[in-house]
């Protein structure tokens, strides 16, 4: 049976964060009212002019550096001509044949450890839209996000799965927050992508017909789209047919692409330059004061992480995929040196918690300070593992230090080994059918007295002395 | 009150010779007496006298109050005036009632001025003779059987016939030298970004210039004084020095050079025509002046760049109008109809066509050909006028190729329209400063007029040597017969 390799590139546009919009001083926050952020400008009533929010260049160098682009010295701004009713100047301004940075890539991480370089062919600055709000019997206008300043950013045809693909919108989303530039939030559409995807019989043949499959609006999303559409072309392919060129949209409720229109049904947008705009021109210096800004970002992180604080690759990548994280983890570390207990900590308990509340690290109510002393507690043996959940917990809970609840609750560790043999001593005479099986080498049943044994000290026994305690008992 | 100068108007309003109140009442006697055939005013502000009187009480009263307090002025109905109605005299545009206020008109009430009322045009600003206005084809106060030309046709009849003191025009290809030519006032073209285009609402943005339309160079230079600033709202505004360029008329225009371009004098100018011009050239000469005979090569191409050019441009400003949010909405049972209703319904003919002509030189495989072929002869025109001006201080030629015509005689050859402008457009797609003002008149009494062109930001020396010759030839600038 044959196999195909799919060739996937993507264009993902990107809500940038600035105060204001890109051609007008509107606020540019998102939930307002319908129609209320909006101004004579925006709303595009004759006689008005755009005029440029500079905040837009400086995010979109700062995304194109981090993206490792090259910067035009001079950019120009077009029309892109269509009539809807969420476009109120019946254009959309953009930029089209020279955008304002060219020539970048970054790299992604495979599932085999491996690295791939994916290039990155052009970002330019856009407006976007408004929306529609269709109801029974109407469809109504908000303008509200008309003139949101966004960046789209286009990838080659570098991507050869789905899984690349989600790889490379994380790693993408991960570097924009880095830099500042937006909050990448693809639920709210401030990150939205389009992919286009075809198929080809091997990596060496020529690319095959392409579709653009719009309207994917989350991370797995975009995995399932384009699963289902490289099966779906295969299945073309199989059954003798052609591929058409064609623009698709997913259906996030079944699964399925489907035709929205073809290539003879595309759009003119009869592109040329805005005459209401001038040319960007960035100085040399305005591009090297960027430079100078820039922070750390998360390859360079990583790479420092793993060296300086002896991380395995897969806890540095964790660390860094968010920027939040890296930092709270930074500053715990700074409270308490062991890099690797507080990651561990980090990724299991305060990720639960983050689940389960659904918020972000910084409301998540424990400050890096506390976890970091809640692993110091361990670290001293004055708690065990399980009572330290149950301090990290209530310290989240009331913001308490985890000392504090500790020595109030009386959670001390027993590492008393008098004590913790009559524990003991009391346990195996408690399940003396057990204790004979345990003595014959059934080893399994080691789980089963600790856990009697911690019941038993609620919780207090300190495991490494238990433990040979437990063996000595029963030799 | 007709005949005097901004500047006596203001001494008189200031020493109480006349008040705000009646010099209003007399221009809306006037409209109210002649506009019926000259059919300038699309709109008459309501509220103007009350305005003007508001103005009396503070004089009254000492307040300080600004150069031009109380003198009512009126605008082209593209130019947007905050709560008066913007037609651009097009159906599309019914209703609409701009809730903002432009950069010009808000300089102009800055200033002290009131505005009367707003004036017909071509619509969108498209035409030579102001009869594609969907509401009023204005009519010429010289003879009322023959257009004021256009697009600013219904500013250059208010300020011919007395029913303003002065006018604002736009120019995007000719449209206030060649109604002021027409209607015999003197109407100038600013250098592409001296007037702010904020709240003037576009026919072709890289070519529109907002300009006074006035009855005197003194007025004229007077008004573009208070006009001609810097505004941050227009990206394409340039910011230069303020300046007051009644300062520049002192008269004394020995020694300068004057280019005298050969194209400019091409067939289809009337003989008419030429003796007038030639008859000013003569008079310059006699200033001490220096006439030179220049050459303009690419003139002969300035027609067909333009209208791709400014077809492309309005194609995609004009996309707006689609009765989503305001003006005309045709009803339709779905968007798609619509869209089509709406736009067939609100837009006239001439609109139309160039919409269709600007989508067609956008559209793929033929831009390269059309538009950025243009974009290029552009270029070339513009070397005209830089090489020109290393030459000469000033060009002198022809404004319009004939007098003003019979209504109806060129509605059905929009090529012989085009050709109405056949002098002025070159000027646009260079973007410099340029002047119409009334040089004589036909055999049947009607105004001819001549056209200065500058280089860019050149319009203090231009308005000098206007007045120079203004003052020495005095031409009447109204028909008797409205005094």
């Amino acid at each position: 049976m044959m196999s195909y390799e799919p060739v996937i590139g993507l264009e993902v546009h990107v809500q940038m964060s600035t105060d204001s919009k890109i051609f007008c001083t509107c606020s540019n926050k998102f939930g307002s009212d319908p129609n209320t952020n909006v101004c004579p400008v925006c709303l595009g009533m004759p006689g008005v002019l755009p005029v440029l929010n500079e905040k837009v260049v400086d995010f979109t160098v700062k995304a194109g550096l981090a993206l490792n682009c090259q910067i035009r010295n001079k950019s120009v701004f077009a029309r892109k001509n269509y009539f809807y009713p969420d476009l109120p100047k019946a254009y959309q301004i953009s930029q089209y044949e020279l955008p304002i940075c060219e020539h970048g890539h970054i790299d992604i991480e495979l599932e085999d450890g491996t690295t791939k370089r994916i290039g990155i062919t052009r970002i330019h600055i856009e407006e976007d839209a408004g929306k529609l709000n269709h109801e029974a019997d109407a469809s109504l206008v908000d303008l509200n996000r008309t003139g949101t300043p966004l960046m789209e950013i286009v990838s080659e045809p570098d991507l050869r799965s789905a899984e690349e693909a989600k790889a490379y919108l994380q790693k993408l989303k991960t570097i924009l927050e880095y830099v500042e530039v937006s909050d990448c939030n693809m639920e709210e559409g401030s990150m939205r992508c389009d992919a286009n995807v075809s198929i080809r019989p091997d990596s060496n043949a020529p690319f095959g017909t392409r579709a653009e499959i719009k309207n994917v609006n989350s991370f797995r999303n975009v995995e399932r789209a384009i699963k289902y559409e490289q099966k779906r072309q295969e299945k073309v392919l199989k059954e003798g047919g052609k591929i058409v060129q064609e623009t698709r949209l997913f259906n996030a409720d079944t699964g399925v692409t489907a035709s929205m229109r073809g290539k003879e049904d595309a759009h003119d947008y009869r592109y040329f330059p805005d005459p209401d705009l001038v040319p960007v021109v960035l100085e040399n210096k305005f591009i090297d004061d960027i430079k100078a800004w820039m922070p750390e970002l998360p390859d360079a992180k990583r790479e420092r992480f793993m060296k300086e604080y002896a991380l395995s690759a897969i806890d540095a990548e964790f660390l860094v995929s968010v920027k939040a994280y890296a930092e709270y983890f930074e500053s715990a570390v700074k409270a308490h040196n062991n890099p690797k207990g507080i990651c561990n900590w980090i990724m299991g308990e305060l990720m639960r918690r983050l689940n389960e509340k659904q918020c972000a690290i910084n409301e998540a109510g424990i400050a890096p300070e506390n976890l970091a002393e809640v692993v110091k507690l361990i670290d001293e043996g004055k708690i065990s593992g399980n009572i330290a959940k149950q301090v990290f917990d209530e310290s989240a809970e009331t913001g308490r230090k985890p000392a504090n609840i500790v020595a109030e609750k009386g959670l001390v560790q027993n590492s008393n080994e008098d004590e913790l043999e009559a524990i003991v001593k009391q346990v195996l005479e408690a399940n003396p059918a057990e204790a004979e099986r345990y003595k014959n080498g059934e080893q399994k049943l080691q789980g089963f007295f600790m856990g009697q044994i911690m019941k038993a000290s609620k919780g207090k026994a300190n495991p490494g002395v238990v433990a040979p305690l437990l063996k000595k008992l029963t030799s | 009150m007709l005949g005097k100068n901004l500047k006596q108007l203001s001494e008189a309003l200031n020493k109480k010779e006349i008040s705000s109140a009646e010099l209003t009442q007399f221009y809306l006697d006037r409209i109210a007496k002649y506009d019926g055939e000259i059919r300038a005013y699309n709109y008459v502000n309501p509220n103007v006298l009350d305005q003007a009187k508001a103005v009396d009480a503070k004089r009254a009263k000492g307040e300080a109050l600004p150069a031009y307090a109380g003198i009512p002025m009126a605008l082209k109905d593209l130019i947007i005036q905050k709560d008066m109605p913007a037609t651009c005299s097009s159906r599309i545009l019914e209703g609409f009632v701009p809730p903002f206020q432009g950069t010009a008109a808000g300089l102009l009430e800055d200033a002290g001025f009131l505005c009367l009322g707003k004036l017909s045009m071509d619509e969108f600003a498209m035409g030579s003779s102001n009869e594609t206005a969907y509401y009023k084809q204005t009519r010429n106060p010289w003879d009322t059987a023959k257009v004021p030309g256009g697009s600013s046709g219904g500013s250059a009849a208010s300020v011919a016939a007395g029913l303003t003191t002065f006018a604002l025009g736009s120019d995007t290809g000719g449209s206030i030298r060649q109604p002021a030519s027409l209607c015999g006032i003197v109407g100038m073209k600013p250098t592409y970004g001296r007037v702010s285009r904020f709240g003037l609402i576009a026919f072709a943005s890289s070519l529109d210039q907002i300009g006074p339309m006035t009855s005197s160079i003194y007025d004229n230079a007077a008004v573009l004084s208070v006009i001609g600033r810097y505004d941050k709202k227009d990206s394409t505004c340039f910011n230069t020095p303020e300046a007051d360029y009644t300062k520049y008329l002192t008269g004394d225009v020995k020694g300068m050079k004057i280019g005298v371009p050969k194209e400019y004098f091409a067939e289809g100018i009337t003989q008419e025509v030429r003796d007038a011009v030639n008859g000013a050239i003569k008079a310059y000469e006699a200033m001490g002046c220096e006439i030179v005979e220049i050459s303009m090569p690419h003139t002969e191409y300035a027609v067909a760049t333009y209208y791709i050019l400014a077809t492309a441009e309005a194609s995609s400003n004009l996309g707006r109008y689609d009765g989503i949010r305001f003006g005309y909405r045709a009803e339709a049972d779905n968007l798609k109809d619509m869209y089509y209703k709406t736009r067939s319904e609100g837009f006239g003919d001439e609109v139309k066509r160039r919409i269709m002509l600007g989508t067609y030189v956008l559209s793929a495989g033929y831009y390269d050909a059309y538009y950025i072929k243009a974009q290029k002869v552009r270029t070339l025109i513009k070397q005209d006028f830089v090489q020109a001006f290393e030459k000469v201080d000033a060009i002198i030629c022809p404004t319009s190729p004939t007098t003003a015509f019979k209504a109806g005689e060129k509605m059905n050859d929009p090529l012989q329209m085009y050709l109405s402008d056949i002098n002025t457009i070159s000027l646009n797609l260079y973007g410099g400063c340029g002047l119409s003002m009334p040089c004589g008149f036909d055999k049947d009494g009607m105004p001819i007029g001549v056209q200065l062109l500058g280089k860019y930001f050149d319009e203090g020396r231009l308005y000098n040597l206007a007045y120079a010759y203004e003052q020495q030839a005095k031409l009447p600038v109204m028909p008797e017969k409205l005094k």
